[in-house]
């Protein structure tokens, strides 16, 4: 265990904890919106947040955005990361609606039970997963190298580099518009009506089936933005089962932050994040996914709500 | 009339709870469904707001069949339910709560006069319009799912149960409510357990018994019958 190591390298990994933290949290709100209102695990979500990535790729590859070009100019950047975004959000929100209307719906209006939606989401992720990897050759794709990192302002020990500025930047704001949206609008009441109460909610007059396509919609937008984060990180690689790890981390810190909260993904995300990172320091690279999943039983020990524990319905700006 | 139920079945999977109901409702009256526990007065409700589905027979609305509407379409076309056991949205406020009974309504001036009815009708939700429902007591919920039902300004009111569970002076105050709401233009459809209340209360009432309606008749003439006050007044 080499604590000096973690202590001499504290603001950085602390840093890209919550970089990486902050994808977690927006491919979970996905999680935990569908949970919310459905009570479903909706486990092909993970491949929303795959073919928004692949997405971004074959666009910018279309326009000749190349792997291992030099870093582009600001101009050239900023209209990757537009059409990047685009093309990810369109692509993961129509595969998100659309996996509801083909995989979820049929089983709904049949009253279906619990276990044959869950085998359902598993069979669905599986399909998706499998059909990108017949059609990418199973290979990994590295993304263009749309960005250099490097550290823009210092205080202290603490570096922060543009990447990381960006993806947490981005991530609050769309936390936070998301937040707003579910609180204040009355589409939101809506969603959170169903979630607390669907009969009472139909009641009032509100049609579920419109509700159950919105918070597809938002999840399937989320992931795709997730996803174009995640590729303009250094790491980034596009690979057909790239959503399996992501997504049952993201799930992870749905449930770690409370299922069915908002905010708790967020706090969620960014928590599994940062401990992952504080794994690599202590114990090197090889452990950080063991870290995460460690931690995630122990806290459900002791609480087994979650952090938050509180269902979308109550969560209350 | 404004409601017409004929021969209505529902089952819940192969049980039957509802065996071929037939009931109306005219314009302006309060009309109450009396009966015990388990005799199929909730489930006629829900049927009536399209939650349950009809396993036979129909329901008309303004002549109109609404058997196979969606639930969410007969509160545009003006049938609104506080349901049983309150069903107060527990995580949200007083005021969100009263939004949601206005959500299928754009007219924002006609929302907000429509809510200052309500607290109108229940100061004591005027000063709690920003505690969440969960955190009342049953009295002032069971008054948050009346105000609720009436945001969606109605043209039949369903009240299941609305004295459940409440102080004896806290009901006569919620029928007398109920009377002013009548009164001031809406047709209610009332499912009560007290029966004394509801039937001298109501214009019309029917009596449903494992399913099926025994008797019906105006809300006098139950009271002074005596097979009703064996079964549901309490008095021999």
């Amino acid at each position: 265990m080499d604590v000096a190591g973690l202590l001499r390298d504290f603001p950085e990994l602390t840093l890209t904890g919550l970089e990486q933290g902050a994808i977690y949290a927006l491919v979970a709100l996905g999680y935990t919106l569908v949970y919310g209102v459905l009570k479903l695990i909706n486990f092909a979500h993970s491949e929303v947040f795959m073919i928004g990535s692949f997405a971004a790729l074959w666009t910018w590859q279309g326009l000749g955005f190349v792997y291992d070009a030099e870093a582009a100019p600001l101009g050239s950047f900023l209209l990757a990361v537009l059409v990047g975004v685009i093309a990810a959000a369109g692509a993961s929100a129509l595969t998100a609606v659309t996996i509801e209307r083909v995989a979820y719906r049929p089983l709904r209006k049949r009253n279906a039970p619990p276990l044959a939606f869950l085998i359902t989401a598993i069979g669905a992720s599986f399909v998706l997963a499998e059909g990108i990897g017949v059609y990418t050759h199973r290979a990994p794709y590295g993304m263009p190298r749309l960005l250099q990192p490097e550290v823009v302002f210092q205080l202290g020990g603490w570096k922060f580099t543009n990447t990381q500025l960006i993806v947490i930047t981005v991530t609050l704001l769309a936390m936070v518009a998301l937040d707003q949206f579910v609180s204040r609008s009355r589409l939101g009441r809506g969603i959170r009506a169903v979630a607390q109460d669907p009969d009472t909610s139909a009641l009032m007059g509100v049609n579920k089936d419109r509700v159950i396509f919105l918070v597809f919609l938002i999840g399937g937008l989320m992931a795709g933005v997730a996803a174009l984060l995640w590729n303009i990180l250094p790491i980034g690689v596009a690979k057909f089962n790239m959503g399996f790890l992501i997504g049952l981390k993201a799930f992870a810190a749905a449930v770690l932050g409370g299922i069915g909260n908002l905010r708790g993904a967020l706090l969620g995300g960014l928590l599994l994040g940062v401990a992952e990172n504080y794994a690599v320091g202590l114990f090197g690279t090889d452990w950080k996914d063991f870290v995460g999943f460690v931690l995630l039983v122990v806290l459900l020990m002791f609480r087994p709500t979650g952090l938050l524990g509180e269902s979308l319905g109550r969560a209350r700006a | 009339m404004l409601l017409e139920i004929e021969n209505m079945t529902v089952a819940y999977g192969r049980i039957e709870a509802l065996h071929g109901i037939s009931l109306t409702v005219g314009e302006g009256e309060i009309v109450s469904l009396i009966g015990a526990n388990g005799a199929g007065k909730t489930t006629t409700m829900r049927a009536i707001s399209g939650i349950r589905p009809l396993a036979g027979g129909s329901i008309r609305f303004e002549g109109e069949d609404i058997s196979k509407l969606r639930a969410d379409r007969r509160v545009v076309q003006g049938i609104a339910q506080s349901p049983e056991g309150r069903g107060c949205f527990p995580g949200m406020t007083v005021v969100e709560n009263l939004e949601m009974g206005a959500y299928t309504r754009r007219d924002k001036a006609g929302i907000t006069a429509d809510m200052n009815r309500v607290y109108g009708l229940f100061p004591r939700l005027a000063e709690r319009k920003k505690q969440v429902a969960g955190t009342m007591s049953g009295g002032e919920q069971q008054m948050l799912a009346v105000g609720r039902a009436l945001m969606a300004r109605p043209k039949l009111l369903l009240l299941d149960e609305p004295s459940m569970g409440l102080a004896p002076m806290l009901i006569q105050q919620i029928f007398d409510i109920i009377v002013e709401i009548n009164q001031q233009g809406v047709t209610v459809l009332l499912v009560e357990q007290n029966a004394q209340q509801a039937l001298s209360r109501s214009h019309r009432a029917y009596v449903l018994e494992t399913g099926r309606i025994v008797k019906s008749g105006t809300g006098q003439e139950l009271l002074n019958d005596s097979s009703i006050k064996d079964a549901y007044l309490g008095v021999a």
